[in-house]
């Protein structure tokens, strides 16, 4: 572990009155890595990305990212810094075509002539270029998810956090997003949130297992599944209905 | 040959635009040219709120606290200064920096929606009261008399820059006018297709969004803001001259509520609905006034009500949907060449 992390929080910690969301993580993923966070509903990992996006100010604890502290920095601040999220719910400029969707982003740190080629590519890249006139709030949903990685992509992150990338696509565009995903892990870090097991393992190098705020455990996808304790808050439920 | 819809509207705008500052002088009578003026200074107003609340998202109640502002700057200083050149630049630059200054702790404090149109109204209201506060000869400004909530009268004309002797009144004052809008019509058309204009459309559309692709949404917020007073700030100087006088009811709640109903009913996200809706609203409260034929704020109420449950888009964005499914449905046999 020579290189520093390009991602560090330290105690994180993020209370709303009573409930603590995210209780003290330490957690830190290396440059180029893909890492996935996996944990049951109400685990905090939504709540994590939120604070490492800076829309929410944790409580307690520190985010350096790329070695700057970020600690409660605002959205377009860290944005600047190469971090880009793709949402849980997909967040698109609804009454903006797809292209201008992509164009926003990439314009952002690109020329004029660059963000013209850029859009094209990316478009082409996630397969929406018959697509790209169209409105992005009239695409089905699964578009929609490619478009948002569409934007995400444009930004050009060091940083990706994809939030339940394959939330209501079909087998056939999970496998497509996970294809997608492999891809873009060749060149940059991204930390994904997912549900959809099978998904994970098309995917997973290192696997974090949150629970009630916590870190649970870290380890190879093969190891997080021999993990008692992992059965025990997360997959036997899962293993039993499969 | 296909004409985008844009390019023939920027066309359409263009001819519209030689006509109403070449022609309608050289045919219309100083009366008519006199009421004109109005009209047009008012559909500056509407401009400024158009790009504010139509583009920018931000629902400015109180937009006529940077008309009245325009306007007393004008008349304060041109009485003072006599020449108008002077006064006119500040009648802009003075909305501009309250904007700022209001817009600052408006958006670094992060307020929005309903409590924006509050506070905005809150301060336009302020100002009612504030100068209509001022009678009595122990408020002036220089020369200048404050006069309470009668006003102040007897505004100098606009002049030539730098020779006070050349005046523009009627005639001249509607053409200065006409050119104005039309020169702001096509100054903003130019600046939402900029790429400041995307990201303000794009905050518009989703701000946390925006934001998370790194831009700092707050600045372009406060400059959308600002230009917008600057252009409500113009309007004030225009209906000031025109009249040669101005009031505290410049600033009344009427007076706010009325901009805001030129956008619903014209139609919100365009530059020519709130001028239509500015228009056909101003017309029938001119007719409605001297016919006496029903109380104005009764059917304009009625008309805003009909507007808002029946043509929620507005006017000018319904007739555009309209024009462009009679031009698809005629154009389609002959779509294949």
């Amino acid at each position: 572990m020579a290189d520093p992390p390009l991602l560090q929080t330290n105690n994180l910690t993020m209370r709303f009155g009573g409930v603590t969301a995210v209780d003290g993580a330490d957690f830190a993923v290396a440059d180029g890595e893909l890492r996935c966070l996996i944990g049951p509903n109400g685990a905090g990992k939504s709540t994590f990305f939120k604070c490492l996006i800076g829309q929410l100010r944790p409580t307690a604890g520190r985010i350096v990212i790329g070695g700057t502290d970020v600690t409660g920095a605002a959205p377009h601040a860290i944005a600047r810094l190469g971090v880009a999220i793709k949402t849980q719910v997909p967040s698109l400029f609804d009454g903006l075509s797809a292209a201008e969707n992509i164009r926003l982003a990439a314009r952002r740190h690109l020329g004029r002539k660059e963000t013209g080629e850029a859009v094209t590519e990316i478009l082409e890249r996630v397969g929406l270029r018959d697509e790209a006139d169209k409105q992005a709030g009239l695409l089905p949903h699964g578009q929609r998810q490619w478009l948002e990685l569409g934007i995400v992509l444009a930004s050009n992150p060091k940083l990706m956090l994809l939030d339940e990338p394959t939330a209501g696509m079909t087998q056939h565009e999970v496998h497509r997003t996970a294809e997608l995903i492999r891809d873009i892990a060749r060149h940059r870090t991204i930390i994904v949130v997912e549900h959809d097991m099978q998904f994970i393992r098309m995917i997973a190098e290192r696997v974090t297992v949150f629970h009630q705020g916590r870190i649970l455990a870290e380890d190879t996808m093969d190891a997080i599944m021999a993990d008692e304790r992992v059965r025990d808050v997360y997959l036997g439920k899962q293993a039993g209905a499969a | 040959m296909r004409v985008s819809p844009n390019a023939a509207g920027l066309v359409a705008m263009a001819i519209l635009g030689v006509i109403a500052i070449f022609v309608v002088p050289a045919v219309g009578e100083t009366f008519l040219m006199f009421d004109l003026t109005l009209f047009i200074v008012m559909s500056i107003l509407a401009l400024s709120l158009a790009v504010v609340w139509g583009y920018g998202g931000i629902l400015c109640f109180g937009q006529s606290m940077f008309f009245g502002l325009g306007a007393y700057t004008y008349a304060v200083a041109a009485i003072n200064m006599g020449d108008s050149t002077i006064p006119f630049l500040l009648a802009i630059l003075l909305p501009i920096l309250l904007a700022l200054l209001l817009g600052y702790f408006i958006f670094w404090g992060r307020v929005s929606d309903v409590y924006l149109a509050v506070i905005t109204l809150a301060a336009s209201l302020i100002f009612y009261y504030l100068i209509g506060a001022s009678a009595g000869s122990e408020y002036k400004i220089g020369k200048a008399l404050l006069g309470g909530y009668n006003g102040i009268p007897s505004v100098p004309p606009i002049n030539v820059p730098g020779n006070p002797k050349l005046q523009l009144v009627y005639d001249d004052l509607y053409v200065l006018s006409a050119s104005i809008l039309f020169m702001v019509y096509f100054a903003l058309r130019w600046l939402i297709a900029s790429d400041f204009g995307r990201v303000v459309v794009s905050i518009r559309e989703n701000e946390a969004r925006t934001e998370l692709l790194g831009y700092d949404v707050r600045r372009y917020k406060l400059a959308v803001f600002a230009i917008g007073a600057g252009i409500a700030g113009i309007a004030g100087i225009l209906f000031c001259a025109w009249g040669a006088y101005v009031s505290p009811t410049i600033f009344s709640l009427l007076q706010t509520a009325q901009i805001i109903m030129w956008l619903l009913v014209g139609g919100l996200g365009t530059l020519v609905g709130p001028i239509v809706g500015c228009i056909l609203i101003q017309y029938v409260s001119t007719w409605l006034g001297e016919t006496k034929f029903a109380d104005v704020n009764l059917v304009l109420g009625a008309i805003l009500v009909v507007i808002v449950l029946f043509v929620p888009k507005g006017i000018v964005p319904l007739a555009r949907d309209l024009l462009t499914r009679i031009v698809a449905r005629r154009g389609s046999p002959a779509a294949g060449e």
